[in-house]
């Protein structure tokens, strides 16, 4: 007997009321998208938990897989078997034995959902443990805090054996929260941003400034192999390539130079809002982190978010550099971000920039030149890229591999 | 043209060469430059790496690029020696590694490290016991091949390894040139830290060679200089042999699944068939070998020339390894093994390749008895 299904149960979206169903259908959708290169399994669900069947496929590569979906509280191997004691017990027995058991505790939480079994919980418990620990070596019983939790959970359509809970990384399904764009500059946080507007349901549309010549084709590919990461969470993601040269120099050339990072931080959220609006978000999400750098203090922020009524969300407003990098090493986006290459926020930067901007005179100064025109062209001129898990971006690369 | 060289290297794969070829022609930039065509011969550089990552289970930034099998091995050596020589002077290794391995311990031998060299029994094989025997407090280095390159017996990586796990100021390398794609093992489950391969002996290009170095571990690097290669090797990469190599090990990886039990066949019917020549022995343990490596001894009979004997036929064979078959010794790998002179100095070996056919052996099988009758009628 082996273990022949995943079971997996849901975080957050188990609080949902009537549109609960919205919430499972999203993850199951999420689920599948994540195991395509299994085409064996088969997923079932319910509303309060899903199975995916493995029909022979491997577990481990499903397991690791799963571990990237948000809306799982958890997962673990199971094995399903007929509602009749006996089997139970032999299931619930090749399930330790499939364990490093010995020398290890168990017990058994045996769970009756269908009151119609004729064995209450405390019997089955005293069966199915009295069964295993007959049939194994070197096993025994700690009710408090065993090695092994033997779960089993009698429901209407079979048994449900379970040893292990693997935790998934919570949050809500990717795609169940709506949709915002993420302006990714390819340093370390806004990665880490886009990761956790995923983690709440967010689905995600990446927003990259690209200044040629002053900013290389390397920049452009690290903010690519950034969004690749981002996909392992998200699915499928877009990213949109503004070309921001012609505004960001006219701005250098007529705006007072302390002023000039401010003014271009408007102009950027301008062109990310117009870019909304046409992709139809509702949200933008931008990882600033309050008082990290000038453009971050709070007098900067309110000047900056004077151009739009859009919410911007701000996932990192509140951490720490410390904390933001250890969640970017954790989703594998640190080692790419911390590459030298100069984007559109470290050409251009003033020598003293203004940590304390004042909003009437930023409006004075832009008053003198008329960018819209030049925003509206890096909007129609934005170039759009979709990226998956497996995206790369030279053609005639494949048949050299 | 029978060929059954493939352990002294293999014939490229068209296919690899048409990468070569397209790479060095059209992507030609130096990684470093900054220019597109610099990005391009990076992107590609690591595209090979993490593919060739991805397929051996490891992480992208653990693999290093080096010329081939011998630097690697080299670096391996001499690049923890230098490096851990404040934890302890003290090198295991086994009689019969290659002389990329061997030479280096005796280098450092000179500069002062004490080397033990493990002794193998009549298989071919080191035990764990003789390792654990040699483990000292002062032991930086355990350097075990995963396949010997003369008689092709495979070496217990994997027990060792689990052995080591108890020494963690012990750094592991294994030399894996020859088990490549032949005989499968799991770097992690073997908890090893440092492994070296070779692309020309799985269908790709001399020039392109492998250490896996786990991540965590520091080495000295034996090349100093751009910085390449995450400061362990500098050096303008060779980008084209890279990923004409990356593809060599995808094909060679596919060949494996679908046609190890074809090979598995065709080297029992070499066993049996050279069991049916009585003026020979059988140096290569039939359980514990690699799929790919029959040894033989000729008794009495010169084996260069039974080599060009062959050679006459459009059989290509060798004598041992044939990086040492220049040099008139008897082979270290049968000698330690317990064979007499006569039978370590008259070592033929046969190595396959997945490309090898059953069809060629009873040509093959005819030819060598034709050889031995000739040459036994000159020598007598």
């Amino acid at each position: 007997m082996k273990y022949d299904r995943i079971l997996i149960r849901y975080g957050e979206m188990t609080t949902k009321g009537r549109n609960r169903n919205l919430f499972v259908r999203r993850l199951k959708d999420n689920v599948a998208e994540k195991l395509q290169a299994f085409p064996n399994i088969k997923i079932e669900y319910m509303r309060d938990r899903m199975y995916v069947l493995l029909n022979g496929e491997p577990h481990e590569p499903i397991i690791d897989k799963l571990k990237t979906v948000f809306g799982i509280h958890s997962f673990s191997l199971a094995m399903k078997c007929n509602n009749e004691l006996n089997e139970i017990k032999e299931t619930a027995l090749a399930a330790v034995q499939q364990l490093a058991h010995e020398g290890k505790t168990f017990k058994v939480s045996a769970r009756r959902v269908d009151k119609q079994f004729p064995y209450g919980s405390n019997e089955l418990n005293h069966e199915i443990g009295a069964h295993i620990l007959r049939n194994t070596d070197r096993l025994t019983v700690n009710v408090h805090e065993p090695d092994i939790n033997v779960r089993v959970e009698v429901r209407k359509d079979g048994t449900y054996v379970t040893c292990r809970d693997i935790p998934g990384p919570g949050g809500l399904p990717v795609g169940t929260s709506g949709k915002a764009m993420l302006m990714l500059s390819g340093g370390i946080d806004s990665p880490v941003a886009g990761y956790l507007a995923m983690k709440r349901g967010l689905e995600i549309e990446a927003v990259h400034f690209f200044s040629p010549p002053f900013t290389s084709e390397r920049a452009k590919q690290k903010v690519v192999d950034l969004v690749k990461k981002l996909t392992m969470y998200g699915g499928t993601i877009k990213l949109h390539i503004v070309p921001f040269t012609e505004v960001q120099q006219t701005i250098y050339k007529h705006v007072p130079n302390e002023y000039s990072l401010i003014s271009t931080r408007r102009a950027m959220l301008k062109i990310t809002d117009a870019l909304r609006q046409r992709h139809r978000a509702l949200a933008i999400v931008t990882g600033e982190s309050l008082g990290q750098v000038a453009s971050q203090t709070l007098e900067s922020m309110f000047v900056i978010n004077d151009v739009t009524t859009t919410p911007i969300l701000r996932p990192l407003v509140s951490m720490d550099k410390t904390e933001i990098i250890a969640i970017a090493k954790k989703i594998d986006t640190h080692d790419i971000s911390i590459l030298p290459y100069e984007d559109c926020c470290t050409i251009f930067t003033p020598r003293s920039p203004k940590t304390k901007p004042k909003k009437e005179k930023v409006v004075h100064y832009e008053s003198f030149v008329d960018l819209q025109p030049l925003i509206e062209k890096a909007v129609a001129n934005t170039e759009t890229m979709v990226i998956d898990e497996n995206f790369a971006a030279e053609d005639g690369f494949e048949q050299l591999f | 043209m029978i060929y059954l060289d493939n352990s002294a290297t293999t014939k490229p794969f068209p296919e690899v060469v048409d990468s070569f070829v397209t790479v060095a022609t059209k992507y030609f930039g130096n990684p470093s430059s900054l220019h597109e065509l610099g990005m391009k011969a990076e992107r590609l550089l690591t595209q090979a790496r993490e593919q060739i990552a991805a397929a051996l289970g490891v992480k992208p930034n653990e693999i290093i690029f080096t010329s081939g099998g011998t630097e690697a091995n080299n670096f391996a050596i001499k690049g923890v020696a230098l490096q851990y020589r404040h934890r302890g002077n003290h090198i295991i290794t086994t009689a019969i590694e290659h002389p990329s391995v061997s030479e280096p311990c005796q280098q450092l031998e000179q500069l002062g490290f004490e080397v033990t060299y493990l002794p193998v029994n009549e298989n071919g094989i080191v035990t764990v016991e003789e390792v654990k025997k040699a483990l000292r407090d002062d032991t930086i280095l355990v350097s075990i091949m995963h396949v010997n390159n003369e008689v092709g017996s495979i070496q217990p990586v994997e027990e060792i390894g689990a052995l080591l796990a108890r020494y963690p100021k012990t750094i592991f390398h294994v030399d894996r040139v020859q088990g490549i794609s032949k005989v499968p093992l799991d770097m992690k489950k073997a908890r090893i830290d440092l492994c070296t391969m070779s692309a020309h002996k799985f269908h790709g290009l001399r020039g392109a060679g492998i250490l896996y170095v786990r991540q965590g571990i520091q080495l000295s690097p034996l090349l100093a200089g751009g910085g390449q290669e995450m400061q362990f090797r500098s050096g303008t990469e060779n980008v084209p042999a890279i990923v004409a190599m990356a593809k060599a090990l995808r094909m060679s990886l596919e060949k494996y699944d679908k046609q190890i039990d074809y090979l598995l066949e065709v080297k029992q019917a070499w066993f049996n068939e050279l069991k049916t020549i009585p003026s020979i022995q059988i140096n290569t343990p039939f359980a514990d070998s690699a799929p790919h490596i029959i040894n033989f001894s000729l008794n009495g009979i010169k084996p260069e020339v039974f080599v060009h004997e062959l050679e006459k036929r459009d059989i290509f064979v060798s004598t041992t390894s044939a990086c040492s078959s220049k040099k008139k010794t008897p082979s270290k790998t049968l000698l330690a093994m317990g064979a007499d002179d006569k039978r370590a100095e008259s070592g033929i070996r046969i190595s396959l390749s997945f490309e090898n056919t059953l069809e060629e052996i009873p040509t093959a099988i005819a030819a060598m008895k034709e050889a031995i009758e000739k040459l036994r009628e000159v020598t007598r």
